[in-house]
């Protein structure tokens, strides 16, 4: 009881003090920021920003959104500094989060004006392409989701992304886009199965497991394509799905383009997310799946087969990063270059955490890191100050700082990480 | 009756620690001879996937020993390789003891080696016994620095080390791409992006270059052969040294213990990046010359596998980077002998990993000759 008298009371004031220090940080940031608004990005643009929002060809063309750009800087300053000043006004405030969230957005498109102040840019290309890039990104990270939601840690993504990458330029090329597709997913499946054996059965240290997979996939696949694609290029030549448009959804302006005039990738990862939310989620397999991520001793003294479970999802987990490998070769350039995942599945594990170990959030933060990506890109052509290797730098910075601020409020599955050795 | 036990007991001790017990031995010595063989094994089948003939993977796994150890230049080139190897594998092993998978020795490398090119051509008045430890200890200090971000990042936020390690080493590239085309870096009157020269009397002396001036091994053996000691005395004669290795072994325990685990993991990293660093800034001063985009050539990426395969004991990475530097040598004399892409090595660097760290998938594979798991599970 003395024990239990002395600890209850400090519990909730150490809790405050925690809300009150990441509000102060907040507040901080929010005032950083709202003073590089209005200092470099207000005081230097003037014109108007055009952001084009249809082409002409579109069914319903929308009319430019001219943004005047100098006052719309300064609004959006005084916004951040509100922000600001408000979480330092109410300390430990309920919207910490939620204004983080909004500064840095209105903070990013005051950005955007700045960077087309006086020239014109293709706001609805730019979402496209946001989508486009955030494929392989979603589709590591549901893989990610649907491995740790067992408690096997998967770093081996990348390895998966790379192998199906090159089997679906391999297989395609010798035999078609649809059988490409199907061996990149199958090879995705193989080296889950490969994974799921090293660390369950064997229980490997998964991260080590995992770089090994990732190290040897690498190696294969630069081996082959230096050995072999180099003197038979007719092996490494695979067509490419094209782009499908959805009658009607697709002529809706804007959202049309993002979401319905796109190729067999985007769609396949918008009902993968779903299914495996379903799955995950409202299913008597998915409980008992995420059973055995938290406790799975409880789960295997409940009769659940702990092994099979995590064989099966981390198969399947590997099955999701293979198609999402074949976005690389199938979905976009129907060339393999070696190496030419470049950390994508990485960058989808840093969504799963950002996503919450939940297959939603990690398709939202993927289009947060391919809005970054694909805005380093377009803003390349619009020639702003900032050098290149910055930008490029940008999503990387953004997944260290969502990993570090949202590791401590995002709770993995309890048993991630660890072996479980039947009795 | 007690006492002759308890001396039984000594004796056992004393037998134990003269000769050690037939599992450590396996551990210790068959498992990895084990791995090299069946990874040279597979290896050779891949090459038989791909259509490789027979007797070309012969002559190739024959310049794979040539170009390794049979002559001296091929000596010359292995410990050329190894050295990097070496340094970087040491600072993983370290970060491995107290826990941390730091795979972020790539990033550090480069910045390491910017850091001592910049040193060198900054102060090329200064004579050669204070310009080449100065350009060391900058190499040291900034891979440092730059491995002390992610622990950090690990010790104040709880953001795992390999995800932002990964990202550091993504940033390295850039920054390095950056930093190379700044006109007091760049080289004069080239537009791509390359550094200006480390001076002579900043360069790690060459070893045997009286002998053949195309001998190209370096002072930086004998540097990584100290930091093979250093790490040694560290880990196992000083009291952070046990800090971190109580702090890998049980985190709770460590902190019970009243050890600082943020400070620890802070230092950890650091020494960590300060081997790395060193690695880089050994590849710049005693090979380059010069910093060129991604001049780390994957040394950072290897070095996991060389701490791996050492099982994280300074003289076991020593011996990993040997063979791993032996490969890397060999490797491309096979390249040019056999016609075999040196991208072989990398697939059977894998698979010496996978054969180290998983011992119950080599006992499941070969049951005889390795003793059974159960007997493993009751120690």
């Amino acid at each position: 009881m003395a024990i239990s008298d002395q600890t209850t009371p400090n519990i909730p004031m150490k809790l405050d003090i925690g809300e009150q220090r990441q509000a102060r940080i907040t507040g901080t940031v929010l005032i950083g920021l709202s003073i590089l608004v209005a200092l470099v990005f207000a005081m230097d643009s003037d014109g108007l920003a055009v952001f084009r929002l249809s082409r002409t060809t579109d069914a319903l063309p929308l009319p430019n959104l001219a943004v005047p750009a100098q006052s719309f800087n300064y609004l959006v300053s005084a916004v951040l500094a509100f922000l600001g000043v408000r979480q330092f006004a109410r300390g430990g405030a309920r919207w910490t989060s939620l204004s983080l969230g909004i500064g840095m957005a209105i903070a990013v498109a005051a950005f955007l004006v700045w960077a087309t102040a006086g020239k014109s840019f293709s706001l609805t290309g730019m979402l496209q392409a946001t989508v486009v890039r955030a494929v392989p990104i979603a589709l590591g990270g549901l893989a990610g989701v649907l491995c740790e939601r067992v408690a096997v840690v998967n770093i081996a993504i990348e390895g998966m992304l790379l192998a199906g990458a090159f089997t679906g330029a391999l297989v395609g090329s010798l035999l078609g886009g649809i059988p490409g597709l199907a061996a990149a997913i199958a090879i995705g499946g193989l080296f889950g199965f490969i994974l799921a054996a090293l660390v369950v059965s064997y229980r490997m240290d998964q991260i080590i497991a995992g770089v090994v997979i990732n190290l040897f996939v690498l190696g294969l696949t630069s081996y082959v394509s230096s050995q072999v694609f180099q003197e038979y290029r007719t092996l490494n030549n695979a067509p490419v799905f094209r782009a499908y448009k959805i009658p009607l959804l697709g002529d809706i302006p804007v959202i049309g383009p993002m979401l319905f005039q796109q190729n067999l990738f985007v769609y396949g990862a918008l009902i993968m997310v779903a299914v495996s939310t379903y799955y995950l989620f409202y299913t008597r397999r998915g409980l008992r799946a995420r059973a055995v991520g938290e406790h799975p001793r409880a789960a295997d003294t409940l009769g659940i087969n702990v092994y099979r479970i995590r064989y099966i999802n981390v198969t399947l987990g590997g099955m999701v990063a293979g198609f999402g490998g074949a976005w690389f070769t199938l979905g976009s350039v129907g060339r393999f270059d070696e190496n030419m995942t470049g950390g994508r599945g990485y960058i989808g594990l840093a969504a799963m955490i950002f996503g919450r170990w939940h297959p939603v959030g990690a398709l939202l933060a993927a289009l947060v890191f391919g809005f970054a990506d694909s805005m380093q890109q377009k803003l390349a052509l619009l020639q702003t100050p900032i050098p290149s290797e910055f930008l490029a730098m940008a999503p990387y910075i953004a997944t260290i700082i969502v990993v570090a601020g949202f590791v401590g409020r995002a709770r993995a599955p309890a048993a991630d990480g660890k072996p479980y050795i039947k009795e | 009756m007690s006492t002759p036990s308890k001396t039984d007991k000594a004796i056992q001790d004393l037998l134990r620690r003269a000769a050690p017990p037939r599992a450590e031995f396996e551990d210790l010595v068959i498992v990895p001879i084990f791995a090299v063989v069946a990874a040279l094994i597979l290896g050779a089948f891949t090459m038989l996937a791909t259509n490789v003939e027979l007797a070309t993977i012969g002559q190739s796994y024959i310049a794979l020993l040539k170009g390794s150890v049979g002559s001296l230049n091929a000596i010359s080139e292995t410990l050329t390789a190894a050295a990097p190897l070496i340094l970087a594998g040491l600072g993983l092993a370290l970060g491995f003891r107290a826990g941390l998978f730091n795979i972020g020795a790539e990033g550090q490398i480069l910045m390491g080696g910017i850091a001592a090119v910049i040193t060198g051509f900054s102060l090329p008045g200064l004579p050669f016994v204070l310009l080449l430890p100065l350009c060391l200890l900058s190499g040291a200090l900034v891979g440092a620095l730059y491995a002390g971000i992610a622990g950090w990042l690990r010790a104040a936020t709880g953001a795992h080390e390999v995800i932002s390690t990964i990202m550091l080493n993504l940033i390295s590239y850039r920054l390095l791409d950056y930093l190379l085309r700044q006109p007091f870096i760049q080289r004069e009157g080239r537009a791509d992006p390359i550094s200006k020269s480390v001076p002579d009397n900043a360069e790690l002396p060459r070893l045997l270059d009286w002998l053949d001036p195309n001998l190209r091994v370096h002072a930086g053996i004998f540097l990584a052969l100290a930091a093979v000691l250093v790490v040694y005395w560290i880990l196992y004669r000083s009291k952070i040294g046990f800090e971190f290795r109580a702090s890998g072994a049980s985190p709770d325990a460590a902190r019970f213990a009243g050890m600082r685990s943020g400070l620890i993991i802070v230092a950890a990293m650091a020494t960590a990046g300060a081997l790395a660093g060193l690695a880089g800034a050994n590849q710049v001063l005693g090979v380059l010359d010069r910093a060129t985009p991604g001049f780390s050539a994957g040394i950072g990426f290897d070095a996991i596998a060389v701490a791996l395969l050492g099982r994280s004991h300074p003289f076991g990475v020593l011996l990993a980077g040997l063979l791993f530097g032996a490969l890397e040598a060999g490797g491309r004399q096979m390249q040019v002998d056999a016609g075999v892409s040196i991208d072989l090595i990398g697939i059977i660097q894998a698979l010496i990993i996978v054969f180290i760290a998983a011992p119950l998938l080599v006992r499941a594979i070969f049951p005889w000759g390795f003793r059974k798991p159960a007997d493993v599970r009751k120690e």
